[in-house]
């Protein structure tokens, strides 16, 4: 695969439905989605939204035979939907590189992982052992592990978990990929190394021109590594706009809540803000109105639409439904 | 490592001991002595008690006790009370015997336990995982002497393919060809039979440590490096599978010396297990006592061997 072109990844109507009980349920419905060249898109949402299942889409690793892919996912011209499963693999590492939420669950326990780097580098380069050995020290440098021919040598259980996240993102960038899809990468990891490996991966991103795909239900997070960001809520996107638009001004219900329930740290009276009720689970998703109309009962049925699109608000800024333009949190209410 | 190996090696001195200790305490307690069995209308008294006194069975307790321990350090076992031949020379013929069944049969066991516990694993709750659960289900649930008794009545007695009992036939020469074939040809039925219903544990473990395995995140992790499927079926999910099974190879080397009692009994089989349960029913003291102490030495060091495998094998067990 040559890597050029400006737009990376061009998502379009893409369900990506899992078997439950014999029948088939979108855990992903109707995404569109783009990733350009030196951007990191950022997909938030609570657990159980469907953002996982975009990155295994994407990159093709789910269960065959109890989930079914439709729509397009665009990388080069080329679909990677249902794409033939040998041409995949020379994809994936190659042009797409993955890292995963938990080190230690992501490395096998039984390789070093040096070798766990350098296998990468054997299906998609041409390089002998010693290249290989040479490159992956190179990694290690390039993502800051100290001792770098020790570490080598070492198994995933003899580091700790800043350092096992590194392997992982040393294996994913092994072979310099264009796309970078990153499934909540610091959710498994102490505040201080989740801030490193931030700052690690904004400098790969600079460094190799890569678009990232970063999934993650930490706002603080997004607020800091994101350009573009999509916001999930069951399934489907309900707002897309860039990082300050979205901070700033919020529009759909559910980012607005999202965001009134992050802890301000500099008013302390204030009560922490709940988003009541749960995420409806696959089983039980609405067929038709505001998925997310169940988890504010205040706002008059009326406000919603009967099957919510995505409008255009202003120039590259998306909300689906028009209840963003009612809506108001349930406290202001009592107070005005 | 090795400084470990020794480490327990000495640490098995003192279970020697006890295991010694209790095994002649329950020899001793069993009624009767070797010499009950001689007596009938016809025999002298006086021989009998002649015979006791010669073999020191008139002795205190602890001065048998300390002299049977003593001789077992310089190799000397003792002398078949019943056999009339030194018991080290017993056991080594017999151990030879079981040596050569338990191989073929552990030899076997794998070769039909890992594909079938790798399809059940690969093919999990699919026709060839249900075929083999019910294998498993068959050959885990019949006794094995029902199942060894069906096996010579058939193949044996029925179809007349095998022999049916001894470790070679009467009629062949030590050293030719001829007697190495007739003691490889009643080798085939009791292994083939013994090794179908051995396979029930490593069957399982392969089979869940596969359908667990292949759904952990390193496997995961190996395809979105774009590994083809079955490099990570084998590099990937198999080995790690293997670990379990790997857990009890120690036990599986040692085994291969103390065999296995119903096989040799119901194949008549001259070896480690017939021997055990001849001189349980022949009350050959000696014997008995040798053989139970070597069962424990086997497991000690089985136990060992397992250690050091797993150590080798698993880097994230390490005896320190």
């Amino acid at each position: 695969m040559e890597k050029q072109s400006d737009l990376l990844l061009d998502i379009e109507h893409l369900h990506t439905a899992y078997r439950l009980h014999g029948k088939f349920y979108d855990a992903a419905d109707d995404i569109n989605l783009t990733l350009k060249r030196n951007e990191i898109l950022a997909v938030v949402g609570e657990s159980g939204c469907g953002k996982s299942t975009i990155a295994s889409s994407i990159i093709g690793l789910y269960d065959h035979k109890n989930t079914k892919v439709t729509g397009d996912i665009l990388y080069n011209e080329l679909n990677l939907v249902n794409l033939n499963e040998s041409l995949f693999n020379k994809i994936r590492g190659n042009n797409i590189g993955m890292i995963f939420q938990d080190p230690l669950a992501s490395l096998n326990p039984l390789m070093k992982v040096g070798d766990q780097v350098a296998e990468t580098l054997y299906y998609h380069t041409d390089m002998d052992e010693k290249a290989r050995h040479a490159r992956v020290i190179e990694l290690f440098n390039q993502v800051g592990m100290p001792r770098p021919e020790e570490m080598y040598e070492m198994y995933p259980h003899e580091l700790s978990g800043g350092l096992r996240q590194r392997v992982v993102i040393a294996i994913a960038i092994a072979c310099k990929p264009e796309i970078i899809i990153a499934d909540e990468p610091t959710t498994a990891l102490d505040v201080t190394i989740q801030a490193q490996i931030l700052d690690l991966l904004k400098e790969i991103q600079k460094e190799s021109h890569s678009g990232i795909v970063l999934i993650t239900h930490d706002l603080g997070v997004v607020a800091e590594t994101a350009d573009q960001v999509a916001v999930m809520y069951a399934g489907q996107i309900v707002e897309k706009a860039d990082v300050k638009t979205i901070f700033q001004n919020p529009l759909h219900p559910y980012t607005r809540s999202l965001l009134h329930s992050m802890p301000q740290t500099d008013d302390e009276s204030q009560d922490l803000h709940v988003i009541h009720g749960t995420v409806p689970s696959l089983v039980n998703m609405p067929r038709t109105g505001d998925r997310f109309a169940a988890r504010i009962p205040w706002i008059p049925a009326s406000a919603h639409e009967e099957n919510p699109k995505i409008h255009e608000v202003e120039p590259g800024h998306f909300v689906r439904c028009t209840c963003w333009q009612s809506f108001h949190f349930q406290d202001e209410e009592k107070k005005g | 490592m090795w400084k470990t190996v020794l480490r327990r090696i000495l640490i098995m001195i003192p279970q020697l001991l006890i295991l010694s200790l209790l095994v002649f305490i329950l020899a001793k307690m069993m009624p009767g002595d070797p010499f009950t069995g001689m007596i009938n209308p016809n025999s002298d008294p006086k021989e009998i008690a002649r015979l006791r006194q010669e073999y020191g069975l008139n002795d205190p307790v602890w001065v048998q006790y300390t002299r049977w321990l003593g001789n077992m350090f310089h190799g000397d076992l003792g002398q078949s009370y019943i056999q009339k031949v030194p018991v080290t020379s017993l056991i080594w013929d017999r151990a030879v015997n079981t040596f050569w069944l338990s191989l073929m049969t552990v030899v076997l066991t794998y070769l039909i336990a890992i594909p079938l516990g790798v399809t059940a694993g690969r093919h999990q709750d699919e026709w060839q995982d249900h075929g083999v659960q019910i294998f498993n289900y068959i050959t885990y649930a019949v006794p094995p002497f029902v199942f060894y008794i069906l096996g010579i009545w058939l193949f044996g007695f029925t179809l007349g393919w095998f022999p049916i009992s001894g470790s070679v036939s009467a009629d062949v020469n030590p050293g030719t060809f001829a007697y190495f074939w007739s003691r490889f040809y009643h080798l085939i039925l009791p292994s083939i039979l013994c090794s179908l219903i051995s396979t029930t544990a490593i069957v399982q473990y392969l089979r869940t440590g596969i359908v667990d395995n292949k759904v952990e995140d390193y496997v995961r992790t190996a395809r979105s490096k774009g590994v083809p499927e079955n490099v990570v079926f084998n590099k990937h999910i198999l080995r790690n599978s293997l670990l379990p099974i790997a857990a009890f190879l120690g036990n599986t080397i040692t085994g291969l010396l103390s065999g296995s009692m119903v096989i040799e009994s119901v194949f008549s089989y001259p070896g480690m297990g017939k021997l055990f349960l001849d001189s349980i029913g022949q009350r050959d003291y000696s014997t008995l006592t040798a053989l139970i102490l070597l069962f424990g030495v086997l497991t000690l060091i089985g136990n060992l061997l397992s250690d050091i495998i797993m150590s080798i094998v698993d880097p994230r067990i390490r005896i320190k």
